[in-house]
Formats: structure tokens, C-alpha cells, sequence
């Protein structure tokens, strides 16, 4: 018999039982819960008369409707305030653990699971909300979840899911100078579009990706969903060990021990089969740049938008709207395009490797006179450090201010709106329509493209300064 | 939440020949802010429904009352983006009972069928089809049978079956849903939590 996926040791592992020609009842070890999918769920569980089956097992934070300013003052926002609110009572009420605003482990959701040890290799993992992959990168089965699903988990404990299929993905050799995992991700959605994953659970795989940092490793699950993957993960290894060790909910000395051996066999065998398999080099790959409206629609920084018959016909008419929401021309380069906005944050790059990439870009340099810059950490863990390792002040001597920790202008909940007609630099992980406000017209991009950006006013290559 | 069931529809379709159509499309972020299940469908699409001052956009579809129906037929991969089962509610909210597309993102078809919502998935030429159909005259009527997995331009064709998972065919059926069946393996549960802890 082939030997076994990372992903199938960990499925099979948590399967309770299997529904007759249906799917299978998955056990989930954490679920995580926001203010902005879980408040049906609560009231749903509250109209059937019943508890939190397992309340120790999900945390809540609210990241998601949060201001990045003044988070001493109540929420302006009224219909804000109440979600964020109404999440309050209902951890109070059900005896779930709740993280919240001003909390000192308060922050997205991505982040704060991995950097409290919350997230750990061999787990299954859900919350309400797709970006749930980012937990992926220490090797576990972590996915987005509906609402109607967040009530299941929070009822039972357990999921109803059909098996998906599974895809690995290898990009092999080194990367070059100035390019990083954020470029790595869009490159892989520029090749297989929106949907090329849809229906499978993807593994990351290959020596560029084992030489990345977690937080690296993070950004690219984190991504996955970009491709329509049900989610993604990497093998657990020394620099994924190395990363839990010692956090506030990691195991603690025997304890340790046993895991790490555990967390060991769990990588993916040799002989193991995938119902697909992709191969990219490392070398072909540069910053990346979107110029459109899906995640799928990036280029080189150095290339030109496709000209509309390099586009396949069926995709035109999306295509030309896209343009037209971007203004933008096919056949245009991006390169000395004027920019507007430029926002650091969000669970794709806002951690502090981000924070610290985009410092060392911006030492020395100045803000252009025509940039508005949000840099807006992914966590109170991730402000504080920032501020011990005197990031917060190289920022500032640069003309830039760091907020206040939440979701952001990610997907602008809360005040953080790029205006109408107004382009941003971003380094989060969604160029949709209205994404950053209506009207704004996102360009997805790296920490660092975002640097030279944010220093020289327009999309410029990050590599002319290396 | 109990689910309505479905078991045969016949409508006319309201068309969205757009590709990628994504979650934020469907229902933009600054309208998740509600705490209960309600009120979403008026703001399906509210991007390209409405303009800034929150008139309708003669030139949008669902303004357009050329077009009526309990079915949405979209362009390929609808649904992509975030897991915001308020995308389903606004669809269920306006009216929706299906929708067809040649392809469906993950989380969206099974948000989808968790409320009641059917997703058919069919072939790209028959989504082709049901467009030109539809464009051509626009009280184009067809048949989703469930029962049977088949979808039908009526009065006489083509049609073409669709797959569906013979569980959650059951579920939508006969209206239960999926927290009521795993209440009822509570025990199996528990076996569980107790041979893994
Ligand atoms: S930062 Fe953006 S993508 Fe991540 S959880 Fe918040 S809203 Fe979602």
C-alpha cells in the first residue's frame, strides 16, 4: 500500500465516522471564532436550547470591525460597537475565551493563534472565515467555515466534510534577491487562476519552501484560498518546532518531547501519492504585482498588463471590466504608476518579519509627499515587539505612523477606506472590487514592493534599491 | 436553522454572464455588521445594484425588470473569496432558490447548501446554452428536479444532470440539517473525545 499525505495522517487521524456514501464527521481540535461569523451561530444554538459542547477548545477575538485608532474610546461605529459587543456576551454566556479589543493577546485571528502556540502541527483547525489556511504553514488541516458550520463546530465539536482531493505544489531552488513568499504565492495564483485548486487541500513542498521562516511559510497558506483551495500546508519541521517552542500554549517539558516525536511522523512519505502535482522554479519568479481585480491577475513587476487577445476568450468580457474598474490599459506596464495608498497589515503580512522588512526598506528614506501610508500591525504582540525593536521609530523618523491592531483596510469594516478612484499598494491578499472601500482600486503586493512604493510615490521594483 | 425544502422547481433566470464573481461582489463587507440571518438580499450585489447615493443602476440586472425569477445563472467560478455565509443569505434573501454556474468556489456551495440554496453545476457549453436561451428570450422557463439531478430548458431541451452528494440531496429533500444529524451521533462523539484524550 502508497504510503500517506501530511494531509491523510491528519484526516484519517480525526475522522469519527463516516455518514453512508455521504461525507465524513471530522473531529476539530481549535476552533477560532470573530465577531462577524459567529454572532448567527450563537443566537442559533441559543434557539435550539443548547451549549458549547467543548468550550476549552475555541478562542474568540475581535479583529475583524475594530477602529486602528483610539481603541482607549468606545466603537463610533454603532452597528460596529454592537457586533463587537454582542461577541462579548456571547463568550460570557457559552464560557468561551474571548481575547478581545484591548486585550493584551488581542488581534487577527491568524495571527495571534501561531504566535500564543495556540496553533500546533497535527491539529485540525476551523473558524469562520477563509483565510483559516494561514494555520496550514505548521502542518495541520486548517480551513474557512460558514456560519451555519461555526454553529456545528460549537454544538458538536465536529464537522460534516467530504474528503478533498490533494494537490502538491514544489518550488524548488532559491529565490532571488528581493523576492519573497508573498511573491511566491501570487506567482503560483498568476499560474493557475482563482479556481485552479478548487476542491483540493494543497501541500507546499520543495527546497525554496522549507528555506522559508514560518512567517513566511504563514503567508503563503495564508493564500491558498486565492487559488480556490479548500486550504494549504507545509511539513512540519526544525524551523516549525523551533517557532512553537517556548510560547505561551506550548507544550512544556515532557510534555514537549512527546510532541515533537509526534509532530515528526507526520510529514508526508515518500511514496505517497497526490491526485496532482505542480513543479515551479524559484528562480523564475520576481516581485509580483496584481493589476486587476482577483488575486489570479498578477505580473512580474517588470512585465506588462496581457494584452486583451492574450486573454482566453471566455475570460474578455471580465477582463475588459477589470481594466475599466482599474483604469488601466491591456498592454500597459506598471512600473512609475502613480500611487496613492500604501497599507502594511493584514494576517498576510502583518507580522513582525513584515514590519521589519518594510522598516529596513524605509530606513533612511522618506514617506513620498503623495503616499497615505497605513502600517497596521497584526497584533498587540506584534505592536509591542515592534516597538521594542525600535521599528516604530524608525517609521516615524520616515514620516510613517503605525496604528493600532485589527483586520484594517483589508477588507475596510471599520474607518480604514481607500477612497473611490484612489489606487493602494497593499500587502494583503484581495484586489476584489470594493475590497478596500468602494471604489478602491488595490494592487496586491509584497512588504517590500510596498516599501518602494510607499518611498517613491509609484509602483517601482523593489530591487532597484538592493 | 431548519432548511426549506426542495425537491422540483420551474422558473424563469436572472443572468450574470460574469466570470470570478466573488464574495465581495455578492455581498460587500460593510454589510456584514448584522447579528441575525435577515435583510441581507437587499444588498445582493449592492456595488453594482446601486450607485453612490443609492439609486438603482438602470444598466444592472436585478434593476432590469426584463428579468425575474427563483434562479440566478452566473459565469464561471462564483463564490470565490471569503467563507461569508452572508453571501448565501443575501442570494436565499432576494429570493434565490438556485444557482447555476460551470463552476462553484468551495466554501460558497457548501454555505449554499446549508441554507437551502441549490448550486448546479453545469457543463460550460450548457451554461452557454442557457445564456443564449435566456438573452434570446427572456421568459425562458426551466426545470431543476433534484430527485433526479437533471436540469432542463423547457419546453424541450437540452438538458443535462448534475451531481450533488447523496447526503446532503437527502438533507435538502426533506429540510434537516446537519446539526441535527450530528446531535443524534452525540454518543459517537463522546466514544471519540474519550479513546483520543
Ligand atoms: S486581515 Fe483580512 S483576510 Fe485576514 S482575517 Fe482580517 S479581514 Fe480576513
Amino acid at each position: 500500500m502508497a504510503g500517506k499525505t501530511l494531509f491523510e495522517k491528519i484526516w484519517d487521524k480525526h475522522v469519527v465516522t463516516k455518514v453512508d456514501g455521504g461525507p465524513s464527521v471530522l473531529y476539530i481540535d481549535r476552533h477560532f471564532v470573530h465577531e462577524v461569523t459567529s454572532p448567527q451561530a450563537f443566537a442559533g444554538l441559543k434557539d435550539r436550547g443548547i451549549k458549547v459542547r467543548r468550550p476549552e477548545k475555541t478562542i474568540a477575538t475581535a479583529d475583524h470591525n475594530i477602529p486602528t485608532m483610539g481603541q482607549d474610546q468606545p466603537i463610533r461605529d454603532e452597528l460596529s460597537r454592537f457586533q463587537v459587543n454582542k461577541l462579548a456576551q456571547n463568550c460570557e454566556e457559552f464560557g468561551v475565551n474571548l481575547y478581545g479589543l484591548n486585550h493584551k493577546w488581542n488581534g487577527i485571528v491568524h495571527v495571534i493563534g501561531p504566535e500564543l502556540g495556540i496553533t500546533k502541527p497535527g491539529m485540525t483547525i476551523v473558524c469562520g472565515d477563509s483565510h483559516t489556511s494561514t494555520h496550514g504553514a505548521f502542518g495541520s488541516i486548517a480551513f474557512g467555515i460558514g456560519t451555519s458550520e461555526v454553529e456545528m463546530v460549537l454544538a458538536t465539536q465536529t464537522l460534516l466534510q467530504n474528503k478533498p482531493k490533494t494537490m502538491r505544489i514544489n518550488i524548488e531552488g532559491e529565490l532571488d534577491k528581493g523576492v519573497v513568499s508573498k511573491d511566491i504565492v501570487l506567482y503560483i495564483i498568476s499560474q493557475i487562476g482563482t479556481g485552479g485548486a478548487t476542491g483540493y487541500f494543497v501541500e507546499f513542498a520543495g527546497s525554496a519552501i522549507r528555506s522559508l521562516s514560518m512567517e513566511a511559510r504563514m503567508t503563503i497558506c495564508n493564500m491558498s484560498i486565492e487559488m480556490g483551495a479548500r486550504g494549504g500546508m507545509i511539513a512540519p519541521d526544525e524551523t516549525t518546532f523551533e517557532y512553537i517552542k517556548g510560547r505561551e500554549f506550548a507544550p512544556q517539558g515532557a510534555e514537549w518531547e512527546k510532541a515533537v516525536e509526534e509532530w515528526r511522523q507526520l510529514p508526508t512519505d515518500d511514496d505517497a501519492v497526490f491526485d496532482k502535482e505542480l513543479t515551479y522554479k524559484a528562480s523564475d519568479i520576481e516581485p509580483m504585482i496584481t493589476y486587476g481585480t482577483n488575486p489570479g491577475m498578477g505580473i512580474g513587476i517588470s512585465k506588462s498588463i496581457p494584452k486583451l487577445e492574450e486573454v482566453e476568450k471566455s475570460t474578455q468580457p471580465t477582463f475588459k471590466k477589470s481594466m475599466e474598474y482599474m483604469d488601466f490599459q491591456a498592454g500597459d506596464p506598471l512600473i512609475g504608476k502613480k500611487v496613492d495608498y500604501v497599507f502594511v497589515g493584514s494576517c498576510t503580512n502583518g507580522r513582525i518579519e513584515d514590519l521589519r522588512a518594510f522598516a529596513e526598506f524605509i530606513k533612511g528614506k522618506k514617506k513620498a509627499d503623495n503616499i497615505t501610508a497605513w502600517i497596521v500591525p497584526g497584533s498587540h504582540k506584534v505592536e509591542e515587539q515592534a516597538e521594542k525593536e525600535g521599528i516604530r521609530q524608525i517609521l516615524e523618523e520616515a514620516g510613517f505612523e503605525m496604528r493600532q491592531p485589527g483586520c484594517s483596510a483589508c477588507l475596510a469594516m471599520n474607518d480604514d477606506k481607500i477612497p473611490e478612484g484612489n489606487y493602494a499598494v497593499s500587502t494583503s491578499n484581495r484586489n476584489f472590487e470594493g475590497r478596500q472601500g468602494p471604489g478602491a482600486r488595490t494592487m496586491l503586493a509584497s512588504p517590500l514592493t510596498a516599501a518602494a512604493a510607499a518611498v517613491t510615490g509609484k509602483i517601482t521594483d523593489p530591487r532597484d534599491f538592493l | 436553522m431548519p432548511i426549506d425544502k426542495f425537491v422540483k422547481l420551474e422558473s424563469t433566470c436572472v443572468p450574470l454572464p460574469i466570470e470570478n464573481v466573488d464574495t465581495d461582489q455578492i455581498i460587500p463587507a460593510r454589510f456584514l455588521k448584522a447579528t441575525t440571518r435577515e435583510g441581507f438580499g437587499d444588498n445582493l450585489f449592492a456595488d453594482w445594484r446601486y450607485d453612490k447615493d443609492g439609486n438603482p443602476k438602470k444598466d444592472f440586472v436585478l434593476n432590469d425588470p426584463t428579468y425575474s425569477g427563483k434562479v440566478l445563472v452566473a459565469g464561471q467560478n462564483i463564490g470565490s473569496g471569503s467563507s461569508r455565509e452572508h453571501a448565501a443569505w443575501a442570494i436565499t434573501g432576494y429570493g434565490f432558490k438556485a444557482v447555476v454556474s460551470s463552476f462553484f468556489a468551495d466554501i460558497f456551495k457548501n454555505n449554499s447548501l446549508n441554507n437551502g440554496l441549490l448550486p448546479v453545476q453545469v457543463s460550460k457549453e450548457f451554461l452557454e446554452q442557457l445564456f443564449q436561451a435566456i438573452e434570446k428570450d427572456p421568459a425562458t422557463k426551466i426545470e431543476i428536479d433534484l430527485e433526479n439531478q437533471k436540469i432542463s430548458l423547457l419546453p424541450e431541451g437540452p438538458s443535462e444532470s448534475f451531481e450533488i452528494n447523496p447526503y446532503k440531496k437527502k438533507c435538502l429533500l426533506n429540510g434537516f440539517d446537519d446539526i441535527d444529524y450530528l446531535l443524534n451521533i452525540s454518543e459517537e462523539i463522546t466514544k471519540w473525545e474519550e479513546a483520543h484524550s
